[in-house]
């Protein structure tokens, strides 16, 4: 479960002048994004496009079709047979794949630097092309049940997180699982498929990322040959989703699961994301979550639950800011054995009033702070991360500029700026309280 | 452990990866006697380094199993004046990181530090690796985490498959056959005396292999080497002996009420050094290697929906060589699956493949291997994997020539070796639906 705090800092530029990714930005005429990442060492690139869509805006009840709809997309275009694109990549030496999330949907291919041209040529062939016939769409479906089989049905934790974000939303669709709930998922149609496509995917819902051994005006000129010629699509229009109402009621889950291995208690609060020009707070949260659950010997939960109360085998505190609307602040405790999930959820409680009490400790601040400056030049050893970032950050409501200000915000947080920003999320009223046990029958 | 199946195969897949006339490997020796293979990468002010020691989980005595993957855990809790907090306060200050490892064949340890502090950053993995507290209070606390983790994976589908295979595949007195990161009752009963036992014979100077990529010369690596390493040890303890996958061929299930059947399959594989293991492993990427392009993605996933992944891995273990396979379907959808590898398994055995499907594995191979070569942390895992499997900087100017130099004959030959459909084994976690076990 440490995993839960990986790349909690999307490191970027600045700070260190001399050390800065060197990042080069367009814009196409029919409104599609360019961002360029150089890195010479390898002669490698990695080409990525983005679209502004996500799981988080799928029509009511045809939840998982974003996902789907990615899948789909490595079928057949007006130009290529189902299956010829990762063909032509892994033929060339490179490798492919796609992803979705609540706010975006983005494909990518590493490959020699030297076969741009072919993978911008593919690329561009399915943003307006993509040709499904019903003898590709129906195996694929039985694939996507497989995937959430195996990243869902067969994980309990997994299966349990479902439930969690279900009760945290009450009226935003980051409440509806990516992959979708298994009975929508299940039933998803070509026409589904299409009408999400026709509806999201163009040249003016897109932004292009390229990292690695390429010059930015030949990305740019090939980008107009392949992407330029693309006209934009007139239906797309600004994303508007539902929000969340003033949440006034907390909601506690209680959940058994055989397959559970150690019995944990989970909160969620609703908080605040980055949003463009104003990412101050969500700065705040993500040092916050750093000082409490960062370090496993020396974040707040650890020194006090772990070392002094000796409570807990696991704490942990988790924040992104990075989501077009409402996101999450979450913490954890394992309890060891012999200590119930209410003494746990009591302790867990109990540290967090402790911390506001007490206030920060400058120590264990400086040292995240150190870490934040250091991890702007670890994070230049890899294009492809920094590439992540911005095609992340870009469809998720912030700009280039917001990208770049982000460490520097994070440098400026002060003691004052994190105990605000905590008294305002954790309000019980806009939390969802976990406790996930093996069996039903509590002990103790 | 299927991760660990396919850390072993990646191993493999990465001991491909160098430009040959890109970034140059620097072979270094320390004025002490250390070696090390060197990237200098001037560019960020960085360091990568990577540390593996042969040995590993398997030098625990059958009755201290765990004692190295525990003792592995305790090294960042405190060493020298420091107890946990401090070291960990002082890494972070640094901001350093450490990661100490260990699986079956060997320990690693992975170390990355800003040129500005690089002397302080390595004094105090010094301290780690050489002067470790081993404090009672760190003891149980960490191994309060490796009990929780233990009991996680009773509960995996993917570790009880791969356990229950590893039980099938050896003799009892082999640590193959067992978890090596011990069991709860292991774990449970280890003292402070086994953990420095254990650390005694795992961190030892004469099975090291050291890799280092960024920001440093040979001389500053020379002197590097020699304070973090030179007062270690040498090895007392001999390693395990060489075994097989021996569990004949069968299907055993082992029930456990979920949605979704985990197969994992296998039988022995073919040497590292062997003339033909350059065949076996073209053949395997066209066969299950090569993500979705290859033949068992194609049958299981492509055509028939059946599975979200499927792939086979040439797996060449320190002391044992495999043949090693895995899917996941539905319950009721896993025999069918089970059924198609069996097939295609047979039919590459007597059939081989095609002439095309051999050009585009080469091109695929041979094409991506320059790709590897790109970030400081990874080549300097790449240097040590290429070092522990025995092989010269000049492998990197060979490896392509040897995919290419590889014909249909000599897959045709190797398939009937490495593919033995009435060897295989299959083990199935979960409630599969037609499947004849054999237990």
């Amino acid at each position: 479960m440490r995993n839960f705090l990986v790349g909690l800092f999307p490191a970027l530029m600045l700070a260190l002048p001399a050390q800065a990714a060197d990042v080069s930005t367009f814009s196409l005429e029919n409104g599609m994004d360019i961002v360029v990442i150089e890195d010479h060492r390898a002669p490698v690139v990695v080409h990525m496009v983005w679209y502004r869509v996500g799981s988080a805006d799928e029509p009511a009840g045809s939840s998982g079709i974003a996902h789907y709809l990615e899948h789909l997309m490595f079928k057949a275009t007006d130009e290529l047979e189902a299956g010829e694109f990762s063909d032509t990549i892994a033929r060339n030496g490179g490798s492919d794949n796609a992803f979705t999330s609540y706010d975006y949907t983005g494909y990518f291919q590493r490959i020699a630097a030297d076969r741009l041209e072919l993978v911008m040529r593919m690329e561009a062939s399915r943003m307006d092309g993509l040709a499904l016939v019903e003898e590709d769409i129906a195996t694929e479906r039985d694939v996507v049940i497989e995937e959430r089989n195996l990243r869902t049905e067969n994980d309990a934790g997994a299966l349990f997180n479902e439930q969690m974000r279900a009760a945290l939303y009450l009226n935003h669709r980051y409440g509806v699982p990516i992959i979708g709930w298994k009975h929508e998922a299940d039933s998803l149609t070509l026409e589904d498929a299409e009408a999400f496509y026709e509806a999201h995917y163009g040249p003016n819902n897109a932004i292009l990322v390229v990292a690695g051994d390429v010059d930015p005006q030949e990305v740019l000129s090939l980008a107009q040959t392949y992407y330029g010629t693309i006209p934009a699509n007139p239906v797309i229009v600004p994303r508007e989703r539902t929000q969340e109402p003033p949440q006034l009621a907390e909601r506690r889950l209680r959940y058994a699961d055989p397959r559970i291995g150690n019995d944990y208690v989970v909160r969620s609060y609703l908080a605040p994301e980055r949003d463009a020009g104003a990412q101050e707070k969500a700065a705040a949260l993500t040092i916050l979550a750093e000082l409490l659950g960062g370090s496993p010997t020396n974040s707040v939960f650890a020194r006090k639950l772990q070392f002094e109360t000796q409570k807990a085998v696991y704490t942990g505190a988790w924040y992104s800011g990075q989501s077009l609307d409402d996101t999450s602040f979450g913490m954890a405790i394992v309890p060891v054995e012999g200590v119930s999930l209410d003494d746990a959820e009591a302790a867990l409680d109990q540290a967090v009033a402790e911390f506001l009490e007490e206030g920060v400790d400058s120590e264990e601040l400086a040292r995240i702070k150190m870490q934040i400056r250091a991890s702007e030049i670890y994070a230049l050893d890899s294009a492809s991360s920094i590439a992540n970032r911005y095609g992340a950050a870009l469809t998720s409501g912030l700009t280039v500029k917001d990208v770049q200000a982000w460490p520097a915000i994070l440098d400026a947080v002060t003691e004052e700026n994190i105990l605000a920003a905590a008294a305002e999320v954790f309000d019980k009223r806009k939390s969802v309280t976990g406790h996930v046990r093996q069996s039903e029958e509590v002990s103790q | 452990m299927i991760r660990a199946f396919l850390a072993l195969s990646l191993t493999v897949l990465l001991a491909a990866p160098l430009r040959a006339e890109g970034v140059p490997i620097q072979e270094v020796t320390s004025p002490g006697g250390i070696d090390a293979w060197l990237v200098e990468e001037r560019s960020i002010p960085f360091t990568a380094l990577e540390i593996l020691i042969k040995g590993g989980q398997a030098l625990d005595p059958a009755d201290k199993r765990g004692a190295t993957n525990l003792m592995m855990g305790l090294l960042e809790e405190g060493a020298g004046e420091l107890d946990a907090q401090a070291f960990s306060a002082a890494r972070d200050g640094l901001a350093a990181s450490f990661t100490f490892d260990s699986s079956r064949d060997a320990i690693s340890i992975t170390a990355r530090f800003l040129s500005e502090n690089r002397d302080e950053a390595l004094a105090l993995l010094r301290e780690a690796l050489i002067n470790p507290r081993f404090d009672q209070f760190a003891l149980d606390r960490v191994r309060e985490q490796v009990l929780s983790g233990l009991r996680s994976d009773v509960l995996d589908p993917n570790e009880m498959a791969s356990r229950t295979l590893s039980t099938l595949g050896y003799d009892d007195s082999h640590p193959y056959a067992h978890k090596t990161e011990g069991n709860l009752e292991s774990v449970g009963a280890l003292t402070r005396e086994d953990i420095v036992t254990a650390h005694r014979n795992a961190l030892v100077k004469d099975r090291i292999y050291v890799g280092v990529a960024g920001d440093i010369n040979a001389e500053e690596l020379g002197v590097l080497l020699d304070d973090l390493l030179g007062d270690l040890p040498t090895s007392t303890v001999p390693l395990p002996e060489q075994t097989a996958f021996a569990a004949p061929g069968g299907v055993t299930v082992v029930d456990f009420d979920t949605p979704q059947s985990v197969a994992l399959f296998g039988h022995s594989g073919i040497p590292r050094d062997d003339p033909d293991f350059f065949a076996a492993f073209v053949a395997n990427q066209i066969f299950g290697g090569g993500g979705r392009q290859s033949r068992l993605s194609d049958e299981v996933r492509e055509k028939r929906g059946l599975t979200y992944s499927v792939g086979s891995y040439i797996v060449n273990r320190e002391y044992a060589d495999l043949v090693i396979g895995q899917l996941a379907s539905a319950n009721d959808r896993i025999a069918e699956a089970i059924d198609v590898v069996k097939e295609e398994w047979a039919r590459i055995a007597e059939t081989g493949v095609t002439a095309e499907e051999l050009e585009e594995a080469k091109t695929y191979m041979t094409g991506s291997y320059p790709l590897r070569f790109d970030g400081n942390g990874r080549i300097a895992g790449i240097l040590v994997v290429m070092q522990g499997q025995g092989l010269g900087v000049e492998y990197i100017n060979e490896r392509n020539d040897k995919v290419n130099a590889v014909t249909l004959e000599d897959i045709e030959r190797v398939a009937k070796r490495i593919y033995r459909p009435e060897d295989l084994r299959f083990v199935v976690v979960g409630k599969p639906q037609g499947v004849e076990a054999v237990n």
